[in-house]
């Protein structure tokens, strides 16, 4: 028995009697859920497995305050409509809007902040992290801090381009199947299954191997390879709004395809399209991620999440996480996407009535 | 009808409902009292939103998702419902308390036979064995005048006639001999023809098993039929219970007289103008066809402007198929368009823009007619901008003069979304967006029969006053007669994709008529509670069912 295991159950004791004096049913539950649960397992693990649940709630405590305090700051940054917007927001949202802003910044500064270049060598192979190195150096003795930055300016950047590159495409030629129909319909249809019927990664590999490996033709075989599902599924909620009055009255107008599908078609499929989105992004995600592995992706020295995971790999032997940094960069944005994601599509989809 | 026992069966003191919505739970029902006797059939009627149907689920103890009972008491046989447990309620409902909804199409499983999904209530709360009950199903369908009824409990929902189906499901109501069935508007989607055959079915069985009803409609004719006592209801309040014949003959209350008084819009006939007037649009010997089948066969008839031509039919007449072809969507294989003297290319597509102008349309379904993404103004003034090529303050300036014209405020609707707005309201924006071209002719596709009474004689003095400003000409799509006859000049007949009988409106109200518009003309129910036993005197119980089985 020690000072912090005595404070620790007086503090859980205490917040769980305020919280029932009063009368938060939900929270009481939690917190004195969570005394008897640590009874046990200071008995089975004692002290360290109690500091190990306070440094959780801590962390998500200050996530939660990190949340809180940025969805203030939007609220008065922002002009009066999307201040409005923004005050309605459940944490998550703002936690996630956060979590992405940050990686914004760091992308897009990313020679300002990091310390040193993405390709220079500063010190000797796997060295531990010390004042010049934030996080150590990686498996060729460059700044692993540094490389995070520019990783996020390189996957983040080459998966969100290939995402909305595979959304256009998709979403374009559905609504355009959808609209024209017949023939036109049945050909993109058959064209799509022909793309989906190849295993993704195998046509990749196939495909960077006869252009050849650079950044665009990534980008393009990515989004072509998503494109199809995003097709399927634009076509789908096409094919439910074209058959409305409104296109009718719309078509009998004389108004132009384009018209069509821009004013009446769009507004209406938005919802579904964006929770696609942020279920794309993190399968982009993972195949740049798989294509670094293989050695096909974003070549060396270019820094990038997915293969700095693989060439530290073996740093996992000697109990060192650093391995694990670039891929909980890739968890953290995966999740704080589809956080954002939520929000917009209960707002878009009149979820809330 | 057969002495009725006087014991109480159905007892409601008090009912509060309340909904909830944006967060808060709202009072939608104020306090409703209502005694049902044995045997004994009640009428509630009202406008939409007048709490009907959820006063109807609340007699079964049930409140829909987002509802709940809030206060009150509803007691079915000695038993408090609102204070039972859930399994309790659950033993009452199908065997004790029966329910028949509006659309049969939509309440049937499409994946199952008719006769396994009658079964189904007798079989589960242990009344009968699925044999028994599959006898029984074949007796009630015969009772019901259904076709074959040995056979067609075998069929799936798809497979038969809506009339058909709605009365499969009264079979299926009363399916455990229920006490009580609440029949929520049963015969609201079905056309004049085969209402009847629902309604004398209904009845029929109501009164053979003594089965005590609730009946909810909004159409008076109809309740006049089928109930002993009708209660008017408005906006969750009861506005006055009396016996059928007491409340239509003295009315009490003023909303109950101006429901009565509903159908009593009429404007005066016009006649064709004389020499040789070209039409707006004269159709000539059309045909057309879905594909292989055949929908329409050698019609014509003209529309002058200023003018209204109501065509009439049952559904699949082939009403609606005129007006696609009309507008081009469906080109027709024979015959032609011909608007003011010159003939238009059958599809829109080859149309051109001032063509398209000049024929507009207004639909049935306000709700999938206007776009629910795009804000009034841009509905509204898309058309101006499109054809009249209006840009900034002159588009404004012509949307707030449409807005005015349907009567709606523009500071008000200027901004707003068409899920913000009422279905009356809808319809109207929906018409100010066929104005917005400046036509000369309008189509109007059943735009009056998803409506409350009330607002759709709104939306018909409306279409009136604009007729007379903007001397449009109007066809007018529609299966009830009533609208018929207080807007019409001219009436077209349709049945099975030909034209029966066309001519001036007076003309073809009074005798002789062809029988199939005699047909159509005795099946539309009056305010006479008499009316539908004199209609079987009339016609005989065996014609009645040729009339409707025929679809």
């Amino acid at each position: 028995m020690n000072y912090f295991v005595i404070g620790y159950y007086a503090l859980l004791i205490g917040a769980s009697c305020v919280a029932a004096q009063y009368g938060k049913r939900g929270a009481f539950m939690a917190l004195f859920s969570l005394t008897l649960a640590s009874f046990i397992m200071g008995i089975i693990g004692g002290e360290n497995w109690l500091w190990t649940v306070t440094v959780g709630a801590g962390v998500v405590a200050l996530a939660a305050g990190t949340a809180f305090s940025f969805r203030e700051f939007l609220a008065i940054v922002l002009p009066r409509e999307a201040a409005k917007a923004i005050r309605t927001a459940p944490l998550t949202a703002s936690f996630g809007l956060f979590v992405i802003g940050t990686y914004a910044i760091a992308g897009i500064f990313a020679p300002i902040i990091a310390p040193h270049g993405e390709a220079e060598v500063i010190a000797q192979a796997f060295e531990p992290a010390n004042e010049e190195m934030l996080l150590g150096a990686d498996q060729l003795g460059r700044d692993m801090f540094s490389r995070l930055i520019y990783g996020a300016r390189n996957t983040v950047g080459l998966a969100l381009t290939a995402t909305i590159a595979a959304f256009v495409m998709g979403a374009f030629a559905g609504m355009l199947a959808a609209t024209i129909g017949g023939w036109f319909d049945n050909f993109m249809g058959r064209v799509a299954d022909v793309i989906m019927s190849i295993p993704s990664l195998i046509f990749a590999l196939l495909m960077l191997s006869i252009f050849g490996t650079n950044l665009t033709v990534l980008v393009i075989i990515v989004a072509i390879i998503y494109s199809p599902r995003v097709f399927r599924l634009t076509r789908a909620v096409a094919g439910n709004i074209v058959v409305m009055d409104y296109i009718e009255a719309a078509k009998l107008r004389g108004e132009g395809l384009w018209y069509l599908i821009r004013r009446e078609i769009l507004p209406n499929s938005t919802a579904p399209l964006i929770a696609e989105f942020g279920l794309e992004f993190c399968f982009v995600f993972l195949l740049v991620a798989g294509l670094s592995f293989l050695g096909l992706g974003i070549q060396p020295p270019t820094a990038d999440w997915g293969s700095m995971v693989r060439e530290n790999a073996t740093l996992i032997s000697f109990g060192e996480i650093t391995p694990l940094i670039p891929a909980g960069a890739i968890a953290l944005l995966t999740v704080s996407v589809n956080f954002v994601v939520d929000w917009m599509l209960y707002r878009s989809s009149g979820l809330k009535e | 009808m057969a002495e009725k026992e006087k014991d109480v069966l159905l007892q409601i003191k008090d009912l509060h409902i309340e909904g909830y919505s944006d967060e808060k739970w709202i009072e939608i029902v104020h306090g409703v009292d209502l005694t049902l006797h044995k045997g004994e059939v009640m009428g509630l009627i009202g406008e939409s939103g007048a709490g009907k149907s959820t006063i109807g689920l609340a007699a079964m103890g049930f409140a829909r998702d987002g509802c709940r009972i809030s206060e009150g008491s509803v007691e079915f046989d000695g038993m408090e419902l609102t204070t039972t447990s859930e399994a309790d309620r659950r033993a009452l409902r199908g065997s004790r308390i029966a329910y028949v909804a509006q659309s049969a199409a939509a309440s049937f499983n499409p994946a199952h036979r008719l006769i396994d999904q009658h079964t189904e209530a007798p079989v589960y709360h242990r009344m009968m064995k699925r044999v028994e009950s599959q006898e029984d199903a074949t007796q009630l369908y015969e009772r019901l005048r259904l076709p074959n009824p040995d056979e067609i409990g075998f069929r799936y929902p798809h497979q038969v006639s809506g009339g058909q189906l709605q009365r499969a499901m009264t079979a299926m109501a009363m399916s455990c001999r229920p006490d009580l069935i609440i029949f929520d508007e049963p015969t609201t989607a079905l056309d004049v023809t085969t209402q009847i055959e629902v309604l004398l079915a209904i009845r029929d069985i109501v009164e053979q098993f003594n089965t005590a009803a609730i009946y909810i409609t909004h159409d008076l004719a109809v309740v006049a039929q089928m109930a002993d006592t009708i209660k008017v209801l408005l906006k969750g309040n009861e506005v006055e219970e009396a016996d059928t014949r007491t409340m239509l003959e003295n009315p009490k209350d003023d909303y109950t007289k101006s429901l009565w008084a509903v159908r009593s819009f009429k404007r005066d006939q016009k006649e064709r103008p004389g020499g040789d007037a070209v039409p707006v649009v004269s159709v000539k010997n059309i045909d057309a066809a879905y594909g292989p089948v055949k929908v329409l066969e050698d019609v014509s008839f003209d529309i002058y402007s200023g003018m209204t031509v109501a065509v009439v039919g049952e559904s699949g007449s082939g009403k609606s198929t005129t007006a696609r072809c009309i507008t081009g969507l469906l080109p027709p294989t024979a015959g032609s368009i011909e608007f003011k003297g010159e003939t238009l290319p059958p599809s829109y597509k080859q149309r051109s823009k001032d063509q398209l102008r000049q024929a507009q349309m207004i639909y049935q379904m306000a709700d999938t007619a206007l776009n629910p993404k795009v804000r009034i103004c841009d509905i509204i003034g898309r058309p101006a901008e499109f054809y009249g090529g209006l840009k900034g303050g002159e588009l404004k300036g012509r949307i707030d003069e449409l807005l005015d014209m349907i009567e709606l405020d523009p500071a008000k609707f200027y901004y707003r979304y068409p899920p913000e707005l009422s279905g009356g309201q809808k319809q109207r924006v929906g018409i100010a967006r066929a104005l917005a071209a400046e036509p000369t002719f309008i189509i109007c596709d059943e735009v009056t029969s998803a409506l409350d009474q009330l607002v759709a004689e709104g939306i018909l003095k409306l279409l009136d006053r604009l007729q007379k400003e903007l001397n449009l000409a109007y066809m007018f799509i529609t299966h009830d007669l009533a609208t018929v006859r207080s807007i019409a000049d001219e009436v077209v007949v349709m049945k099975e994709g030909k034209v029966v009988e066309q001519g001036p409106k007076d003309q073809m109200f009074t005798p002789p008529h062809h029988p199939y518009t005699d047909l159509l003309l005795s099946s539309v129910p009056e305010m006479d509670p008499d009316w539908l036993t004199q209609l079987v005197e009339d016609r005989g119980a065996d014609q009645l069912g040729e009339a409707a089985d025929r679809d």
